[in-house]
């Protein structure tokens, strides 16, 4: 008995050690360094107004990073969610404006679209054993194409709606809190972090997201429908999409077709950051999270600093290597 | 009293492999059926397509006498029918618990999972199995016999009807062995139907009601255990005679010391650990599972860090840190874990016999030629009789047993003059066990230290000219083999030292 409990505290403290909590803290622990960094050279950083611009820039890509980091645990790589954020909000318009549908209509079938895409790249990957990266980079340039094709290039304006801007740039709980205007858009990515975390720690689709990152074979050998469960976690990562489509939209006031391309990428960085493997198998949401809160900081101190757009994107190409070496190293020192 | 499963015929091809010819094989509840056959004789494809992995190309198959054709783990499940594989097949990245109920986790409403229930679940069938092990520890951090314990107790958790064991036994130690056959003697009592397959012979006898003989894929014999003698049985198996007979010692004692360690000591796995092999010797280490020896072997290899310690080659220190910098000092090693650590499953045996020496069949471009090393592939693909179909196929399609000769192929031919092999018969018949023992004597004869970790006893007392054993970290002994007997090697293997026990007496 006195063994066992031993063991228990034993592998509890391991976990705790060397477990995701270390690179979490250490993620997080860059993200505190940052924002203390980056308010001792400017006082213009740490005001609310800007703490809520970062908020703000990091709910898009924070949503699609959450998307993201589902795939990619499950050991597969979604290259397609930036232009099927756009593919989603065209859709939100066609049905809004072009149609006239009521809004929650529209916000349904943004988020049906972003599904059914998922659904369709999952059915790829999974029943025809189309390599992930193919079948998204596939999926990538059809919802670039169709998005320009079905707008007409053009975008779409959602004057007609009204309200339909409030859903990213609202403010509940400022109604509620005047002294904290955080805007709905950044209010949503938290719901869908919470939600998506809750899933992936909770329930079976979660935990066949990390069977199968880990050894698809084996899951497989178990007795399991792994082609059933890869494409559900495809469809529920598409309709994350969806929902970052609506918060663009919504921001933009309008369906920009022509946008899109190159957020897959800064998503698949915030998620690499946040200490998911890219081979699958291991990864957390709330890393997520700090990751694009990293990068978001990064981008915004940089700015205030007036350091030039260039060299913005070589320090993010760096901050990248930098956090997967931190990464390596921990699991090396682990082994 | 009708058999739980009967196939006729069975018939299976792969390209370039006729696996199975005709092949019978028939199961009753409460025995055990051993099913034995050198490496490749289509022991695991005949069990693969019981259990619905593989699709048979012809023949029939009965379950309680109706016909059945599962086309899949589940289908195979749903009638009653659980596999272990032969090749470990768990998720690392997850706990035991949620290993051992994968697929069937116990869910609360709207697929919430009920983790409470998953871990009190696995640990009842951890209790049944007498299995010391939290449920919530991740897979990775466990040795390769615990992770075949959680294995064996993935397939109980389904109370299969019929459970198949493709060398359960292959990384176990005797006490979980004996642990395992107590749950096979249970399974038997509650009308299980076990499927057996194991290339330890001494197994057989103890625990095979039948025993189902295949050589090349087809049929031989199907024998009562009981009455058959193990010679028959083998020579069933092999189609020829093996002898058995141990070979003389060569005295080494004047020969140069090729490797020597002293004081190696990390952590508490290996501590303060000291010997040396002279050339031309074969030096086994014994112990059991956990006492430390992989430990050292890895740390020889620099594939581990050391806290102290020296390593000297020839009598000359040298600081090895990485597998590289052993490897030129002449060191090679055969890890226990071939899928692991030995193999590049999706290449081909040429890319793979050929991987650990690249250079010499490089030209100065940089270019490979192919010529060369088809002519070395076939070479050991005859010297250790892999059974392959070509040398370009894939190593992930060989068996078990011939994937290890790879591994072995791949070292010789790096040519370094001291060779530690780490289990190097592990799932290997006992056909192609005598040719590795061969060919191990050869390499000492030909000037060259060898090392030899088992956990086998019989093959140490075979093969060493002098047997180290561990316990705990600690070399407890060292015994010239005139002097080697099974007991006293045990006695050297369980002598824990006193600070061990006294730390075991403050915690309970
Ligand atoms: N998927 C596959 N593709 C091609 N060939 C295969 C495949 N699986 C098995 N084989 C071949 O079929 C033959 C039988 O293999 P099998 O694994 O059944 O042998 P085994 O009796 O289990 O041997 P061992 O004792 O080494 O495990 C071998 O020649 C093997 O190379
Ligand atoms: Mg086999």
């Amino acid at each position: 008995m006195t063994a066992t409990i031993n063991t228990n505290t034993q592998g509890t403290l391991a976990k705790l050690a060397a477990g995701g909590a270390f690179q979490k803290i250490l993620a997080f622990a860059s993200l505190v360094i940052l924002l203390i960094g980056f308010s001792i050279a400017s006082p213009n950083f740490m005001q609310t107004s800007n703490m809520i611009a970062i908020l703000q820039a990091t709910s898009v890509n924070g949503v699609l990073a959450i998307a993201a980091t589902l795939v990619i645990i499950t050991g597969g790589i979604d290259l397609s969610v930036g232009t099927l954020m756009t593919f989603t909000a065209v859709m939100t318009g066609v049905v809004l404006t072009n149609i006239g549908m009521p809004l929650p209509i529209g916000v349904l079938a943004g988020i049906a679209t972003g599904a059914f895409c998922g659904f369709l790249s999952g059915t790829f990957v999974a029943r025809m054993k189309i390599p992930p990266f193919i079948a998204t980079l596939g999926m990538m340039l059809i919802l670039k194409g169709l998005s320009l094709v079905i707008s007409g290039t053009r975008p779409i304006y959602f004057n007609d709606t009204p309200g339909f801007d409030l859903i990213s740039r609202g403010s509940l709980i400022g109604e509620v809190f005047p002294a904290l205007p955080i805007p709905n858009g950044v209010l949503i990515l938290f719901l869908v972090a919470g939600a998506t975390s809750y899933i992936l720690s909770r329930t079976v689709l979660g935990r066949y997201c990390f069977a199968l990152g880990s050894n698809e074979e084996a899951v497989r050998l178990s007795g399991v429908n792994t082609n059933n469960w890869k494409i559900a976690i495809y469809t529920l990562s598409g309709a994350i999409v969806g929902i970052a489509g609506l918060i663009i939209a919504s921001r933009l006031n309008s369906a920009q077709p022509a946008l899109g391309l190159g957020y897959e990428l800064e998503a698949i960085a915030a998620v690499v950051i946040g200490g998911t493997s890219l081979s699958g198998g291991r990864g957390t949401i709330l890393g997520t999270l700090i990751g694009a809160l990293i990068m978001a900081v990064l981008l915004n101190g940089l700015r205030i600093l007036s350091v030039a757009q260039e060299w913005q994107t070589v320090v993010t190409g760096a901050i990248i290597i930098l956090a997967v070496y931190a990464d390596t190293v921990r699991r090396r020192k682990q082994s | 009293m009708t058999n739980l499963v009967e196939m006729k015929g069975i018939e299976k091809r792969f390209p370039g492999v006729h696996a199975l010819k005709d092949v019978q094989f028939d199961l009753r509840p409460g025995e055990v059926h051993a099913l034995m056959g050198e490496n490749g004789a289509g022991k695991s494809t005949l069990m693969k397509i019981m259990s619905g992995i593989y699709a048979r190309d012809g023949g029939e198959m009965l379950v309680d006498g109706k016909p059945a054709a599962p086309d899949g783990p589940r289908a195979a499940q749903d009638l009653g029918i659980g596999i272990i594989h032969q090749e470990l097949s768990l998720m690392n990245d997850l706990t035991a618990a949620q290993n051992v109920l994968i697929g069937r986790e116990p869910r609360r409403r709207f697929g919430r999972l009920d983790e409470a229930a998953l871990n009190a679940q696995t640990a009842e069938i951890f209790a049944s199995l007498n299995l010391k092990m939290d449920p919530r520890t991740q897979v990775s951090t466990q040795t390769i016999a615990r992770q075949q314990l959680i294995e064996i107790a993935k397939a109980l958790s389904y109370s299969p009807r019929v459970l198949i064991m493709d060398e359960p036994t292959a990384a176990l130690n005797d006490t979980e062995i004996n642990e395992l056959f107590k749950v096979i003697d249970k399974l038997k009592n509650d009308g299980v139907g076990i499927v057996y397959i194991s290339h330890r012979m001494d197994e057989i006898k103890r625990i095979a009601d039948r025993v189902t003989i295949l050589r090349d894929g087809a049929y031989i014999d199907t024998v009562q255990a009981a009455d058959t003698p193990l010679s028959t049985i083998i020579q069933l198996m092999v189609g020829r005679e093996v002898t058995q007979d141990t070979p003389d010692i060569p005295d080494t004692s004047q020969s140069p010391v090729a490797l020597e360690v002293r004081n190696l000591s990390r952590g508490s796995e290996v501590r303060d650990v000291s010997f040396n092999v002279r050339k031309g010797e074969i030096l086994g280490f014994a112990g059991l599972m956990g006492a430390g020896r992989t430990e050292v072997a890895r740390i020889i290899f620099g594939a581990d860090p050391r806290d102290s310690g020296e390593i000297l080659v020839h009598e000359q220190p040298v600081n090895i840190r990485t597998p590289h910098t052993a490897v030129q000092a002449g060191i090679g090693y055969l890890s226990e874990d071939r899928k692991h650590f030995g193999l590049a499953v999706d290449m081909t045996v040429r890319a793979n016999i050929a991987m650990a020496d690249l250079g010499r069949f490089a030209g100065r471009s940089g270019v490979l030629n192919e010529t060369a090393m088809e002519r070395v592939a076939l070479e050991y693909i005859d010297r250790l009789g892999i059974r392959t179909p070509s040398d370009m196929q894939e190593v992930r399609f060989l068996s078990g047993g011939n994937q290890q000769k790879v591994v072995i192929a791949k070292w010789l031919l790096r040519d370094c003059d001291i060779l530690i092999f780490d289990e190097p018969t592990r799932g290997i018949d006992i056909g192609a066990k005598s040719e590795i023992y061969a060919l191990l004597e050869d390499l000492a004869a030909q000037g060259r230290a060898i090392i030899v970790i088992s956990s086998e006893l019989p093959e140490i007392l075979r093969l060493s000219h002098r047997i180290a054993v561990m316990c705990e970290g600690r070399l407890t002994g060292i015994v010239p083999r005139e002097e080697a007997t099974q007991e006293n090697i045990m006695k050297l293997a369980t002598q824990t030292d006193g600070l061990a026990e006294q730390t075991e007496e403050t915690t309970q």
